[in-house]
């Protein structure tokens, strides 16, 4: 596979088959790059060259979870191409703007990448096939219906002609696009569900995988920036003179009202002047903020009456106020950071006329909307240049802060690339973290010991708060119920409880939070399957058996919770010291369970081994999600373990790994994945598998231990993870 | 100004001693595929390999590289030829976002020319980086399928 990501492809005309009323469209960028592509595009989607190379435009970021091979799966099954000719390049959202959106949304969150483009991207193949056939039948006088199209190539049966896509793809290019665009039944997929290889991977094995911070353009200079340690603050002061000669120093830049940036001609001269640079802060009053004094702001939520209902059925206080017996317990998870492996940078190039950026994205349209108002041009006069991302995670699609800085402090050298890169401290301490959240629940049970009644009330941070405030309606942040949902297609409550309150007091400290693989459901799943396994502790009941009569009403719930904990051996001895837990979530459109296996042996904690089940409706490329699901396993666990972020005098604690530790290999569980897609619908992969890591393994410890750790990161309550 | 080897080839630059080889090799020389991830030696995602040692080179001074071969994830495959871990990376579907990866082939491949039979204590000891997506199930995998034919 020869893939060569086309991300820097700086003028080129296109001939938009499947734009609107054929739009012919040219493009011109400042050429800082030059790499002119001659050959036409077939339509948005495919263009074929003609040595029959197939290029694929993939709207979505690749930032690991495997979009862009399979989104390329899908364009390339109904294209009907030889895949071992594919490769991909990105288009930018500046060139989708000007074809009316033709490839949909950039955007590559909450699970989306695939099964939120799965017609679009499908039609897109299926339309180039058609008039790759079309234009063939033309050239031999024939009726397209008679010909027919495979491994690219096109064949006449009856007259046994044929020939190859790249012979006829500039006729077809000229074809008015179909209006009627039929797409191949699941049950005849060729290439969706097989095990193709990654595009991308033999660049990632040699270095050649551009990534944002390896943007490297003619004349450009290195910025290093800080902004105020506490969130809110602002600049009181700072001393140029002091760095003003240093070697290499070409500028230095106040950023807003916030931050400080040094320009040099390296980024290690910028980054060590900046480090010398005397700058005074005006904290303000959220530098009394600490831990305790979040974690005292939450527990009054869990007992406030300013409250916002998520998901409710009977009357659960009133039914808990007469119940047999109560039982209550009181979960608190924390801060997390992304810690992406590439830390955010930006390469922004101002001219005065127009704008560019060259970076790691989850959401090429947000940063050229950022770019254009930072820059204070008109969007047409800007465009974002994606490139791989060295992690996402949510980080880069929760805000475009850093690319707005980058754009600032072109802008103060307008003519000259500036690539701005924040140090690992300052992406740790700056980040949008998951948001800390606690949940108080109380279960009754009746005198025949039958659970009759659960009120969840969460008490924490919002994100959307954070990252927009408008999509806040009526006190309800859309994320905040993830798991609790009342039915539904994304991520219904899989349990019938007879009288159920779910309700949430959002609590807002000063840091910014925001998307964190998983989002909301890694605590939620963590207070529905830790409580639920308290609640089966309580009852004397098996685990199991105690899930498996609430969720008659939910098959598809209980049929990948039966598959992890069959395969996971759940109700048969284990080998001696090991312990099984189990738990079970439907998000991101996906039904997921797992059963993990470990051993404590004083404090410390071995994770051998975690059978995870997933139903993701249709599954594009399987050894994909079985990695995918490995892989959230560790970010994970991580997080459970090892993770955590506190504050003292409002600023975060950790800097770095040293004090924000990995899981590293030799922690490292077998994961084994069951994978049970049912059909008829499409779910996520790279996020809902991880939000039943930690409470499968939690369900375990408390298996091991007969304790049940309600706080986290574990290591703070003093086991390891070895 | 200081000599450097790399991958073989001599370059001058005109650098303070004491700037950490990465920024040399990644800003100066212009080779990128050596990447930052934490500037302390933690992370592994700068690692390269000094006369044949893997090293982090975010933790080493320029100038302790001069007259030594250095050697970069550019320097690993032979005309061409990728060297059997970066094929057995491909065979094993190893990378997600790919970040790290650079760093891991380096540490592994001089792990496996140390002990060409590493077990997996030795890869559990020896192979410390960071790995943010988690592929370590697939570098484990990858790394016994060479061990098994060696």
């Amino acid at each position: 596979m020869n893939f060569q990501p086309k991300f820097d492809r700086r003028s080129f005309i296109v001939s938009s088959a499947a734009a609107a009323g054929g739009l012919c469209l040219a493009f011109r960028a400042s050429a800082a790059i030059a790499d002119a592509v001659s050959e036409p595009e077939v339509n948005a989607w495919v263009v074929i060259k003609p040595d029959e190379t197939v290029i694929i435009r993939i709207a979505r970021s690749e930032m690991g979870q495997g979009t862009l091979t399979g989104l390329a799966q899908m364009v390339a099954e109904e294209l009907e191409c030889d895949w071992s000719k594919v490769t991909c390049e990105f288009p930018t959202p500046g060139q989708n703007a000007a074809r009316n959106h033709v490839w949909g949304s950039f955007f590559t969150a909450g699970s989306q990448g695939i099964r939120g483009s799965v017609d679009l991207v499908r039609s897109g193949g299926a339309a180039a096939r058609m008039m790759l056939i079309e234009a063939a039948a033309r050239r031999w006088g024939v009726a397209a219906s008679e010909c027919s199209a495979g491994q690219g190539k096109i064949v006449h049966a009856s007259s046994r002609r044929s020939t190859t896509f790249g012979a006829v793809a500039s006729a077809a290019a000229k074809l008015a696009p179909p209006t009627n665009i039929p797409l191949k039944d699941p049950k005849d997929w060729k290439l969706i569900g097989k095990d193709v290889k990654r595009l991308d991977t033999p660049d990632k094995t040699q270095g050649k995988t551009i990534f944002g911070i390896d943007i490297r353009l003619p004349g450009m200079l290195y910025a290093a920036f800080s902004a105020c340690p506490v969130n809110g603050a602002k600049i009181k002061r700072f001393d140029a003179t002091k760095i003003a000669t240093n070697t290499g120093v070409k500028k230095i830049v106040q950023i807003e009202d916030y931050g400080v940036a040094v320009v040099a001609d390296s980024w290690w001269r910028a980054k060590t002047a900046l480090d010398a640079l005397p700058i005074e802060w005006d904290d303000g009053a959220n530098a009394k903020v600490s831990s305790s004094s979040i974690d005292a702001v939450l527990k009054e939520g869990l007992d406030a009456n300013d409250v916002v209902v998520g998901n409710q059925s009977g009357d659960a206080k009133a039914v808990l106020a007469n119940a047999a017996k109560t039982f209550e317990a009181v979960y608190s998870y924390p801060y997390q950071a992304h810690a992406t492996m590439e830390p955010m940078n930006a390469t922004a190039l101002f001219t005065g006329e127009r704008c560019e950026v060259w970076c790691s994205t989850q959401n090429g349209e947000a940063a050229l909307a950022v770019v254009a108002q930072a820059a204070g041009l008109r969007p047409e006069r800007c465009d974002v240049h994606k490139t791989f991302l060295g992690g996402g995670f949510g980080r880069r699609s929760s805000s475009q802060d850093y690319v707005r800085q980058a754009v600032l402090i072109a802008k103060q050298m307008p003519g000259i690339p500036i690539k701005m890169l924040w140090s690992r401290e300052e992406d740790m301490t700056h980040d949008w973290y998951h948001p800390i959240t606690q949940c108080k629940m109380i279960a009754g049970f009746d005198k025949d010991n039958n659970l009759i009644a659960i009120h969840y009330r969460i008490s924490g941070q919002s994100i959307f708060a954070s990252i927009g405030p408008s999509q806040i309606r009526n006190g309800l942040d859309p994320v905040t119920f993830s798991g609790f949902s009342a039915g539904g297609n994304e991520d219904a409550f899989g349990y019938t409880i007879p009288n159920l309150l779910v309700d949430y007091a959002m609590r807002n400290p000063h840091l910014h939070s925001g998307f964190w693989r998983g989002v909301t459901i890694n605590h939620n799943a963590i207070f529905i399957e830790c409580f639920m396994d308290e609640l089966a502790s309580h009852a004397g009941i098996d685990a199991l058996e105690f899930r498996r009569k609430l969720m008659g009403n939910h098959p598809k719930h209980l049929a990948v919770l039966n598959a992890a904990a069959e395969r996971g051996g759940w109700g048969k001895p284990a080998p001696a010291g090991i312990f099984r837990g189990l738990a079970q979530a439907m998000v991101f459109g996906s039904y997921v369970a797992a059963c993990a296996e470990v051993s404590v042996v004083g404090n410390n904690v071995k994770v051998h081994r975690i059978v995870a089940a997933t139903d993701p409706g249709y599954a594009v490329n399987p050894g994909q999600i079985e990695r995918q699901v490995a892989g959230s396993f560790v970010y994970g666990l991580t997080g459970l373990f090892l993770g955590g972020i506190t504050v003292k005098d409002g600023k975060v604690e950790q800097q770095n790994f040293d004090s924000y530790d990995m899981m590293r290999i030799r922690q490292m569980p077998k994961v084994e994945t069951v994978l049970m897609p049912s059909g008829g619908f499409w779910g996520g992969v790279g996020e809902p598998t991880i939000c039943v890591a930690a409470p499968a393994v939690l369900n375990a410890i408390a298996a091991a231990t007969g304790k049940r750790y309600r706080t986290f990161p574990l290591q703070a309550q003093g086991l390891s993870l070895v | 100004m200081l000599r450097l080897s790399i991958n073989g080839q001599s370059h001058d630059v005109d650098v303070e001693p004491n700037t950490p080889l990465l920024w040399v090799i990644r800003d100066t020389v212009g080779m990128t595929g050596t990447k930052y991830g934490c500037g302390i030696a933690q992370c592994g995602a700068c690692t390269v390999h000094i006369d044949g040692i893997a090293m982090r080179s975010c933790g080493m001074q320029v100038n302790d590289a001069v007259g030594k071969q250095i050697t970069t994830i550019e320097g690993l495959a032979n005309n061409g030829v990728l060297n059997v871990v970066q094929q057995a990376w491909i065979d094993h579907d190893v990378p997600q976002c790919g970040y790290c990866q650079s760093g891991m082939i380096m540490a592994v491949t001089a792990l496996l020319n140390n002990k060409p039979k590493a077990t997996d204590d030795d890869i559990d000891r020896e192979i410390t980086n960071i790995c943010r997506c988690g592929t370590y199930q697939e570098i484990r995998s990858a790394i016994r399928s060479i061990v098994a034919k060696t």
